[in-house]
């Protein structure tokens, strides 16, 4: 119980805070560099039927999904479902595409996505593929385009928290994956071990993936690179002179496991690893490295039966940069950097120096020199470490607080965003000074500027992806959306245009040129190209089938009907696996299947595809089915009746729809 | 029938073989549900959408009205019109070799014969398709029916259907055309 003095008390203390909050917070609106309003919604206004003319494509984060946005208009497009079960449509329920969420920990229904990264040619985003890391078990997906599906996801043995992951080589060689969260592993076979969590120092270790992408885009594990027990942070491989190289920040040098926040905070410098890895594919391809058991699933679509399939892979090839020097080295980067950006010149590395008072940015030219002279100024674990003062171009002053991430617009700019003082800055490659900076509401993680991170940005405009929501929207409770401002970079000043909340926790994005993606559109699928073995291509091959206590119904859906709608002979006791064809082949015409008391989700079946749903049912009675898709005026009278009779009924088997 | 006329005329029965390739009647529809539209061609010897599952589709909203389904095979003119034209053309080349005016006169009368009875045909199928419906159809509006025009543009219910001659039937005109002239130009055959 407070007493009335105590009250008295408080409400004196709180008057400097308030004066404190009141300066801090005054007047935001009126202190946004906002574009006259007019002006700015003309820059967003995209007319009713128009269209965008980018695609954003931003991490959905933990809700483990690829959300699309048109820009600049802000309009949510499309959600992709990749790491998390999708209810909505049925991925990661129905036996098609189950598969693609197996692991070697078994199926895992849910990941934290946070980097999508566009398939490149030539340095340049070629609208083929996005990839998308799993942070929690560790993996990497690949999203078509076309479809605008999930299409292949591989799982990364040896490591654990895939956060540096998937930034592509110049021409999608390679696609990177890294150990956030070093673990122990046996010295020979690199699996984790059952030992005291104190003996960090001695036993974790990390490691670099590089993944070979195929022609059809099919991923494997080419090689890891065995590193110190560091957290590995982000990744961006070079281009232009710097193309065979890929660079990795890391932090906690300090090899700290427990309480990180301060003890991982200690050294004045960590590392950003520079990976020659042209060499160290030249020396796999050779021979070179170590071919060790690791069993890591690669689940893919198989475009010709619409489904997924798994498959298990044995081994992987291990490199040790002590048995092989030059392909790694250290460049020390203060403070426990975040985000390492390559310009679009290939020439300069920037470090997101979390927690530094300035902006790193290293010299690709002097770190080659450095190599070459030997300028090291010691080593770890076998790795060069580089002398900072030969390879550091400029430390950029005044970069704002808590930088992370930095964007090129491709006109001799570079925009980094600052966590903590909440603001991007936007500074020259040439003086390596800031010439502007804008608020951003509240605390930008990582911004994207379509092609930011390629070797031809689109620099027209620049999207913040902030951390912190606050009150920029109207309230829904505790939990907010987080926030995306789209920010105008055409003009020598920024201008904030527009304001917009994403689903799930935004954390990376790209953005494309919309009709490099458009001209590649799938619109629905030839039935005469469905080669699932439980397809039906016509109601006359309907049919239920028993085989024991599984029953199989083979059915199609086509305006305004399921073919068969009325099936007998179900008991309680079996599991029915309802394989529905959409015969439809016209765009935008999906049909729904849903069942009471299925135990899943829906289905959502687009033209010309098979999708199979489980049910068990549990209860003696006649129960509905129905299309949960309003496809067409008679939606309403899409339905059918499964009867379920007790377990050893004598009720045959029986289907149709009528005379 | 001078050089030149006989030219004219190889030409005019050359150019039908056009309609061997290209439609000669198209029907396009249009509906708020199809935005870039839907259409079918009407060909000597088939029926097509505009887009490869435009047939399917129309059928699949027909089957609201309770319309039959347009089933290419169950057309027997589209069997029988390949052999006409084909007659037309070999029998055009024929009287372009012999030069007789009266051959082609009989000819072009009865080339003209034939485009009526096609069009006559047309307009009855168009009947059939549009009044004999279902009774049992989900969508029965009374007192409509739901023919499609024979040239020209009309609503029927969401869709508006414009139908129209297509390329073969144009130069099927132009063969008719050029037949005409050379008739007009040509004196009297002597005997």
């Amino acid at each position: 119980m407070q007493t009335k003095k105590q009250n008295k008390r408080l409400l004196w203390w709180s008057i400097p805070l308030i004066a404190v909050l009141g300066i801090t917070l005054y007047g935001c609106p009126s202190q946004q560099n906002l574009a006259g309003s007019s002006d700015a919604a003309q820059k967003v206004y995209v007319a009713p039927g128009e269209h965008d003319e980018f695609y954003g494509l931003f991490s959905g984060g933990y809700s483990g999904q690829l959300t699309t946005y048109g820009l600049p208009s802000g309009r949510h497009l499309y959600t992709i479902p990749v790491f998390s079960q999708a209810p909505v449509s049925g991925y990661g329920y129905s036996e098609e595409t189950k598969p693609m969420l197996q692991t070697t920990h078994g199926f895992i229904p849910w990941d934290d996505a946070h980097h999508p990264e566009l398939s490149q040619t030539d340095g340049v985003p070629d609208g083929r593929w996005v990839f998308i890391n799993a942070n929690n078990t560790p993996r990497v997906a690949r999203i078509d385009l076309g479809n605008f599906q999930t299409a292949e996801i591989i799982e990364i043995p040896n490591a654990a928290g895939n956060h540096a992951s998937p930034f592509v080589t110049v021409n999608t060689e390679y696609i990177s994956a890294a150990t956030r969260f070093s673990v122990p592993m046996d010295e020979n076979t690199l699996e984790n071990e059952d030992v005291a969590i104190s003996s960090y120092a001695e036993n974790f270790k990390g490691t670099l993936s590089f993944i070979k992408i195929g022609e059809e885009g099919e991923m494997s594990i080419d090689f890891q690179i065995l590193v110190p027990g560091f957290n590995y942070d982000l990744s961006h491989a070079g281009k232009g002179p710097s193309e065979d190289w890929a660079f990795f920040t890391s932090y906690n040098t300090e090899e700290a496991h427990t309480l990180l926040e301060v003890n991982a905070s200690r050294n004045d410098k960590d590392f950003i690893a520079a990976v020659n890895w042209r060499r160290a594919a030249e020396l796999v391809a050779n021979g070179e490295g170590r071919e060790i058991p690791a069993e890591h699933y690669r689940n893919y679509i198989d475009h010709d039966e619409h489904r997924a399939k798994s498959e298990l892979i044995e081994t992987v090839t291990v490199l040790d940069p002590t048995e092989n020097p030059g392909i790694i080295y250290y460049l020390p980067t203060p403070k426990s950097p975040h985000g390492v950006d390559v310009d679009p010149s290939g020439r300069y590395i920037v470090g997101g120096g979390k927690l530094s008072s300035v902006l790193p940015v290293h010299s690709f030219e002097k770190m080659i020199q450095a190599i070459e002279n030997e300028d090291f100024e010691g080593e770890v674990d076998g790795i060069p470490v580089l002398n900072y003062d030969s390879v550091i171009q400029a430390e950029v002053e005044n970069a704002g607080i808590g930088t992370l991430h930095t964007e090129f617009d491709g006109n001799g700019y570079a925009y980094t965003t600052a966590f903590i003082s909440s603001e991007i800055v936007k500074w020259s490659l040439e003086t390596f000074e800031v010439v502007d900076r804008i608020d951003t509401y509240y605390s930008p993680g990582h911004l994207m500027i379509p092609g930011g991170d390629s070797r031809q940005p689109a620099g027209k405009y620049l999207v913040a992806l902030n951390k912190i929501t606050k009150d920029r929207y109207l309230p829904t409770g505790p939990e907010l959306f987080h926030s995306a401002q789209l920010i105008d970079i055409s003009g020598d000043k920024m201008e904030l245009l527009l304001d917009f909340p994403t689903d799930g926790e935004p954390h990376y994005a790209q953005g494309i040129a919309a009709d490099i993606v458009k001209e590649r559109q799938v619109r629905f699928y030839p039935l005469e190209e469905n080669n699932h073995p439980d397809a039906v291509k016509s109601e006359a091959d309907t049919r239920v089938v028993r085989e024991g206590n599984e029953v199989h119904v083979y059915m199609t859906t086509i305006r305004s009907h399921f073919a068969p709608d009325n099936i007998e002979g179900i008991q309680v006791g079996d599991k029915v696996y309802f394989h529905v064809t959409n015969l439809e082949q016209d765009w935008d015409v999906p049909h729904g299947f849903a069942m009471l008391g299925a135990q899943n989700a829906e289905l959502l079946v687009m033209p010309g595809e098979t999708r199979t749903l489980t049910w068990e049912p549990k209860k003696v009675g006649v129960f509905p089915f129905y299309c949960t898709d309003f496809c067409s005026a008679l939606h309403q009278e899409m339905q059918g009746y499964v009867r379920v009779s007790p377990s050893g009924s004598d009720v045959p088997i029986s289907y149709g729809t009528g005379d | 029938m001078k050089k030149t006329g006989k030219y004219i005329m190889a030409i005019a029965a050359l150019l039908l073989g056009f309609v061997f390739i290209t439609p000669i009647w198209t029907i396009d529809m249009e509906a708020p549900q199809y935005p870039e539209g839907i259409g079918m061609e009407i060909s000597i010897n088939k029926i097509e959408g505009k887009s490869k599952q435009d047939l399917q589709n129309i059928n699949g909203l027909n089957h609201y009205i309770g319309m039959k389904p347009i089933t290419p095979e169950s057309i027997p003119e589209l069997k029988i019109m390949p052999w006409i034209f084909g007659f037309l053309i070999v029998s055009g080349l024929g009287i372009a070799v012999w030069g007789n005016r009266t051959a082609l006169l009989f000819w072009i009368i009865l080339f003209i014969l034939l485009a009526i009875a096609g069009l006559v045909d047309f307009y009855l199928w168009g009947y059939d398709y549009g009044h004999n419906l279902d009774p049992n159809a989900a969508i029965k509006i009374p007192g409509m029916t739901y023919q499609p025009p024979l040239i020209g543009s009309k609503q029927l219910l969401n869709i508006n259907a414009t139908s129209l001659p297509g390329f073969g039937f144009y130069v099927s005109l132009l063969s008719m055309g050029l037949a005409t002239y050379v008739y007009w130009r040509s004196k009297p055959d002597t005997k």
